[in-house]
């Protein structure tokens, strides 16, 4: 789908929102991306994080996204997934218009997996209407009936508690998500890099969540509870022209720690990549691509792509070795633009549950 | 002795008419060498037309068996029955029986075209004994009727069959022309070296021929 | 092979001495294909264009919520919508003028377009950029761009002067609508936040009730499997569809005699091929091998020529859908791919059906000529009876579905087999006048006249039947047509009573001009006029609200009505209702209906029933000020004057002058009138178009029988020459016999003509459209009709008796000589 080598970790939801609307288009990649960012705002380190500020959108910044996955159980013990997840792009630079004429265009996505099914949809819109956006104040992100709502009183530091809600023709969930410890900046700072050369984004997380609520497969409610992950980033120009495509893994650690690895795919063999270990009550302790290594175990087809579903993963410095398997081999989001998201779990020298993303194959 | 040619053996034919069954034709039997020229006389009506057409292939027999050279005609489907027409039968009508849309010429060639089989000196020895050179552009109908006699054998010879097959060829004829058309027949039968069946009333011109033979009520005598 | 194509060479040769033969063969079937081609081709384009129309943004393929007033609504409830789960899609519609043409804007979401509406923005990523940001895109057909003569990029002027945005061609879409991203519908169109319909995406999803979101202010539409338009127009193309066919088989009649006859002259030839041993098989290969040949030919020339009638055609059929049912057609003929296929198709189908009988008798052709089973005499007093037998079966049919039918197509049947029957019982009728002629005839010469004439009766008759027909669908038709015209008169002026139409831009103005007008005194009414759209049974109807006045009691046309019907309206229980609708839902006076109304149903006694022609939907007139207690939301714009009649110039300008009108929003009566008969008459331009050319292929088919017969009743005539008849009389003679043919022939079409168009009247057009014209007879234009009948069997025998006059003698005496 994206041969051209133009994506970088989900940087390709720019693409992927025009490709939506346009059909098939973006079979070619998103050129877009890839030029230089003009008009818009540049990513720089050293920048200083605001909240509840920050929570909200960055019109000046040509996409951003909120992303939650979360790992789950029902009362049997069996697992589940769950992804929500709202992209914003700019399609023309400036200062926010109103109504129709703003620039913005909305898009989420939502899905569901289980050991044997796995479901997804999506969802686009316009902003400057309120069919979508996302308010830092009380915080609020939402498309269509899909939200992301802080619920009172919200705590600015953790983002919640919160309620996440999306649904569609054969899935639903309503999730209360809290959590106890602070954001996480990645990267350095937030400043995070994404190939050797100047592309890079402003990146934070919530690994922390817990999450407790109802999610229904074909109008079958199950009460659910686990983990869940936000993802928050914003940039202008977040791709190298010789990235083909990433890998990453958001882990949770039965331990309470919480790890969080991607690799960029290069088109030269020498892949970029970066992680972040947290510590549950200690610092952070960022990883660079040689301490990682991420070897694919098991290749599964999907829509004639062959897909590394399963990972062997060893970081010599904090002497993990662990095997990723994932929930559902199957957990493609066959959206307009296609990639692959689902559950994991891991064993070897740690073990838990996690969430893992690979698009560009 | 070799084999004849045409041997015709107990052949019947019947035909309803009224409600009443007529037999025309009661155990014939006949034999035509190859070179022969055999005259087929009778009374109207003693059923000589139905004999030659039994032949051609035109209809078919109740009993006995034609066999000319190898073939049963008797057991001869219609598409076999039309190969023989085509490929080893000449024949000539009293009406002549041209197709008025084609020149002479296509009307001289047309037999031995379909049939594959088309010899181009003997197509013009045929014109030219014939005497049609001057013709071969006309259409039929600007024709005389010994000249379109004349066409419509130099048609059924051009395959060079192995019998020639004329029923009352020159009934249309005056008694000079038939003459002069049945001469340049039989100097042709002769040349070519087929045998030769004709079906005529006229005692004066079955006498020019080698043989004569006469069906009367219903066999030949 | 080799040995087929030289029979099929010796076949066609057949054709090269018989020039004529072969011109009257093609003739038939390229005027079949033709005409019917040509007809075909004009039902596409129009289906095409429905299709199209549909499919815009919110035709009728698509389930739509729209305010129950049918006026635009906030975008919030769009927003709404959309938070709680329903897959919308938010449409403006307007229009705006360019260079004072007015057009349908149409304003689009295209990130929420649901992708099974279609026609979304074909556009790629760039575009769609482009599309929504400014300065936008506006999206319209190749047609429009044509008509504006703008270039893709131009940005045209919108008569307010506002800068539109850049051109872009998008093939499929509807010729006349613009459509623009929705924010810039908003600004062109001065409606902030306002939306006229939500799109309805098929997408799945739990819904909340609509009530729950958007209290009762929209309403649910369904989509529609067939699109109004294409119900509409049913019938207009069924009879587009029916002449088509009644063409092509007259067509058909030519061809079958040209074949039979060559086939007829071919006999010999075809034994002598099978004496010189061409199988039977081969033989009828090539024959129908001939045949095919002859008719690709001929259907390629002949949907060529389609094309061209369709061409000519076309603006007369896209008026009438315009002017009757507001379809839009393109003046250019596109045609598709199945189009050629099909036409080449029906050609040669149209053959082998035309020669079907003589394919059969060369299949079992003996081989030996035997002697004719009966004399002529007897074959055709066999083949008489026999067709007689069938035409009173054909008869029985046309009766049985008269009674038992009830549908349009129904209604063509009894006119089908009415004509078939007729057409199979003509020889007969031909047969016994020409019989009756011969027990009376004394002298030799007549005697002869009238017997000869009965054998000449087989080879004339189909020839004959193509005559028959084409003259008593043209009685029908033109009885129809002038028995339309003479009732539209009337009725247009009843209906259009009041001297001045004004409708105003709003209520507001509306009252100032009122106030204004009461000011006049040449104004000698004001008649205040209102309508409603509601549904009365499933189907969309409108009710008119009229004031009880002289001008409505005097002129309105009622077809039946109680005693003081417009009295009875006054209190707001009781209503008429238009013809149409009164068919439609079985009405009578006296009935009672329940009217849907905002306010609850609205029950009213039906007390009138009037004419609404050419209306689609179904009407009903109740008084106005009920009608405005009932739908209190309608615009009061509209309103008729009784004016001083020689002041109504004066007062039009001042109108004009005062309140900035434009001629769209006054208009006198006699421009008014003029509109409406200008646009009705187009309505049976189109049948009456294909009508002359029907018996134009009818006279053909005359000619050509004629043509063919000529050559072989040479051996009839030689004789009576050789008598002593000159060429002259013998030609005079036969010119009397066509004619005195001719003639009876055109007796017997008048009434069956008129029967037909009784049953256009009477059966077709209330089943097509809802109404019934009265019978009227137009003596005249039948006495016209039979003029053109017998000038066609002049002109058709012309050539042969001009032949027969000059023969050289020795034609003749070659008969005698070489009888064959």
């Amino acid at each position: 789908m994206n041969g051209s080598g133009s994506i970088t970790r989900r940087g390709f939801v720019g693409g992927a929102l025009l490709a939506g609307l346009g059909g098939n288009a973006l079979a070619q990649g998103f050129a877009g991306l890839g030029e230089s960012a003009d008009g818009f705002a540049a990513v720089e380190p050293g920048r200083a994080f605001a909240f509840p500020a920050d929570h909200g959108p960055h019109p000046n910044f040509r996409i951003e996204w909120w992303y939650v996955t979360a790992n789950l159980i029902d009362a049997n013990g069996a697992a589940y997934g769950a992804q929500w997840t709202l992209f914003r792009q700019a399609i023309a630079a400036g200062g926010p218009q109103e109504g129709w004429a703003n620039q913005q265009i909305w898009m989420g996505h939502a899905a569901v997996t289980r050991a044997d099914t796995h479901r997804f949809t999506q969802a686009f819109a316009r902003g400057g209407i309120g069919q979508a956006g996302v308010d830092a104040k009380l915080f609020r992100a939402w498309i269509d009936a899909w939200e992301m709502r802080g619920l009172a009183p919200i705590n600015d530091d953790t983002v919640a508690p919160c309620e996440l809600k999306a649904s569609a023709a054969d899935f639903s969930y309503t999730l209360r998500l809290d959590a106890r410890r602070p954001l996480v900046l990645q990267g350095d700072g937030g400043y995070s890099r994404k190939s050797l050369r100047e592309q890079a984004s402003y990146y934070y997380s919530q690994p922390h969540y817990t999450a407790k609520g109802v999610l229904a497969i074909d109008d079958k409610p199950v009460d659910v509870t686990g983990m869940a992950w936000l993802d928050r980033e914003w940039s202008s120009q977040p791709l190298a022209s010789d990235q083909s495509g990433w890998d990453w893994l958001s882990l949770h650690f039965n331990s309470g720690d919480k790890l969080m690895l991607y690799r960029m795919r290069q088109t030269d063999g020498k892949h970029y990549g970066s992680g972040k270990w947290i510590k549950p009550d200690g610092p952070a302790e960022l990883l660079g691509m040689e301490d990682i290594a991420m070897t694919p175990l098991t290749i599964t087809e999907i829509e004639g792509r062959k897909i590394p579903t399963a990972w062997r993963i060893a970081i010599a410095k904090m002497a993990l070795s662990i095997e990723c398997t994932p929930l559902n081999a199957r957990s493609w989001m066959g959206t307009s633009f296609p990639y692959w998201e689902g559950p994991i779990r891991f064993a070897g020298s740690h073990a838990g549950v996690g969430y893992l993303e690979m698009t560009g194959y | 002795m070799t084999d004849p040619l045409l041997q015709i053996v107990g052949l019947t034919k019947s035909y309803r008419t009224a409600g009443e069954q007529v037999a025309v034709l009661r155990g014939v039997n006949l034999a035509v060498a190859a070179g022969e020229s055999v005259a087929l006389t009778g009374e109207s009506g003693s059923g000589k037309s139905t004999l030659l057409h039994l032949i051609a292939g035109l209809d078919a027999a109740d009993g006995g068996e034609i066999r000319l050279a190898e073939l049963q005609v008797s057991e001869l489907g219609d598409a076999g029955r039309a190969e023989l027409r085509r490929d080893r039968l000449g024949l000539v009508f009293q009406q002549f029986n041209l197709i008025p849309s084609l020149t002479v010429e296509d009307n001289l060639t047309f037999q031995s075209r379909i049939a594959g089989r088309h010899d181009a000196a003997w197509h013009r020895e045929l014109v030219e004994r014939l005497g049609l050179g001057t013709f071969l552009k006309r259409y039929p109908e600007q024709l005389s009727g010994g000249q379109q006699q004349r066409v419509a054998i130099g048609r059924a010879l051009a395959v060079k069959p192995l019998l020639l097959l004329a029923d009352e060829p020159t009934g249309n004829l005056d008694e000079d022309t038939a003459d002069e058309v049945l001469a340049l027949a039989r100097d042709l039968v002769t040349r070519s070296g087929c045998g030769f069946l004709m079906v005529t009333h006229s005692a004066r011109l079955a006498a020019t021929l080698d043989r004569r033979v006469n069906l009367h009520a219903g066999v030949i005598a | 092979m080799k040995r087929a194509l030289w029979t099929l060479a010796v076949l066609l040769s057949h054709w090269r001495r018989h020039p004529m033969q072969l011109a009257t063969l093609l003739i038939g079937l390229i005027s079949a294909t033709a005409l019917w081609s040509g007809v075909q081709a004009l039902n596409q384009q129009a289906r095409t264009s429905y299709d199209r129309a549909a499919a815009t943004f919110g035709g009728t393929r698509t389930a739509m919520l729209a305010a129950r007033n049918g006026a635009s609504f906030p975008q919030r409830l769009f927003v709404d919508l959309r938070r709680a789960g329903w897959p919308v899609s938010p449409v403006l519609e307007g229009a705006i003028q360019i260079e004072g043409r007015s057009f349908r804007l149409l304003g689009v979401e295209p990130v929420t377009l649901p992708a099974e509406v279609g026609n979304a923005p074909a556009v790629g990523r760039d575009d769609f950029r482009a599309f929504m940001t400014p300065p936008g895109m506006m999206l319209v057909a190749p047609e429009t761009l044509a008509d504006l003569k703008f270039t893709e990029g131009a940005r045209p002027q919108a008569n307010g002067g506002a800068l539109l945005p850049p051109l872009r061609v998008q093939p499929n879409l509807v010729p006349g609508v613009l459509v623009v991203d929705i924010g810039v519908a908003q600004d062109l169109l001065k409606m902030p936040d306002q939306v006229s319909r939500l799109l309805i995406g098929k997408a799945a999803g739990n819904r909340p009730p609509l009530e729950s979101i958007a209290g009762d202010q929209l309403r649910l539409i369904e989509p529609d499997a067939e699109t109004d338009l294409e119900r509409l127009t049913d019938s207009f193309h069924l009879n587009l569809t029916a002449f088509g066919l009644l063409s092509f088989f007259v067509g058909l009649f030519i061809v079958n005699s040209a074949i039979g006859l060559a086939f007829e002259q071919r006999l010999p030839v075809l034994r002598t091929l099978r004496a010189c041993g061409v199988s039977a098989r081969m033989l009828n290969a090539v024959l129908v091998l001939e045949l095919v040949s002859l008719a690709f030919f001929a259907g390629l020339v002949g949907l060529v020529c389609g094309y061209f009638i369709a061409g000519a055609l076309l603006p007369d059929v896209a008026a009438s859908l315009r002017g009757l049912y507001g379809a839009q057609i393109p003046g250019q003929l596109t045609l598709k791919r199945q189009w050629w296929f099909a036409g080449i198709a029906i050609s040669i189908f149209g053959a082998l059906a035309a020669a079907a009988a003589s394919l059969t008798k060369a299949l079992r052709m003996p081989l030996l000529a035997t002697a004719q089973p009966f004399a002529w005499q007897q074959a055709q007093r066999r083949w008489l009876a026999w067709q007689s037998a069938a035409a009173l079966v054909a008869f029985a049919m046309a009766a049985g579905l008269l009674w038992f039918g009830d549908s349009l197509i129904a209604g063509f049947a009894v006119l089908a087999a009415l004509m078939l029957g007729a057409a199979l019982i003509l020889p007969m009728f031909l047969e016994l006048m020409l019989s009756l002629g011969q027990r009376f005839a004394q002298m030799p010469v007549s005697t002869w006249f009238w017997a000869d004439s009965r054998q000449q009766l087989s080879g004339l008759s189909l020839a004959l039947m193509a005559l028959l027909l084409a003259l008593a669908v043209n009685v029908g038709v033109s009885t129809m047509v002038e028995s339309f015209n003479r009732t539209f008169v009337v009725w247009l002026d009843g209906r259009l009573a009041a001297d001045v139409y004004i409708s105003a831009a709003n209520d507001d103005q509306a009252h100032e001009m009122k106030a204004w007008l009461r000011e006049r005194p040449e104004v000698e009414a004001i008649l205040p006029g209102g309508r409603a759209d509601t549904q009365l049974a499933g189907a969309p109807i409108e009710v008119l609200g009229l004031p009880d006045h002289a001008t409505y009691r005097d002129n309105w046309p009622l077809l039946e009505s109680v005693g003081d019907a417009w009295r009875k309206l006054r209190p707001g229980n009781a209503a008429l209702v238009s013809e149409q609708l009164a068919r439609r839902l079985n009405l009578s006076v006296g009935d009672r209906i329940e009217v849907p109304a905002p306010g609850g149903n609205w029950p009213l006694e039906v007390v009138g029933i009037y004419a609404d022609y050419g209306n689609p939907k179904g009407q009903i007139t109740v008084n106005f000020a009920a009608l405005t207690r009932r739908f209190p939301e309608i615009p009061l714009t509209r309103m008729g004057l009784r004016v001083t009649p020689p002041k109504i110039p004066a007062l039009i300008s001042a109108l004009q002058e005062k309140f900035a009108l434009d001629n769209r929003n006054v208009a006198d009566q006699a421009t008014m009138k003029a509109e409406s008969k200008r646009i009705f008459n187009r309505t049976f331009s189109v049948t009456a178009a294909l009508n002359a050319f029907t018996l134009g292929v009818a006279g053909v088919a005359l000619l050509t029988s004629l043509l063919t017969l000529a050559n072989s009743r040479l051996p009839q005539l030689a004789p009576l020459w050789a008598i002593g008849l000159t060429r002259r009389q013998l030609a005079a003679i036969e010119l009397l016999k066509t004619m005195s043919m001719a003639l009876i022939t055109t007796i017997f079409a008048l009434p069956l003509g008129l029967l037909v168009a009784w049953c256009l009247l009477a059966v077709v057009n209330v089943k097509a459209f809802g109404w019934r014209l009265p019978f009227h007879l137009f003596p005249l234009q039948l006495l016209w009709l039979t003029g053109v009948a017998m000038a066609a069997a002049v002109a058709a025998s012309a050539l042969p008796v001009i032949r027969l006059a000059r023969m050289q003698p020795a034609s003749l005496i070659r008969i005698f000589a070489n009888e064959r």
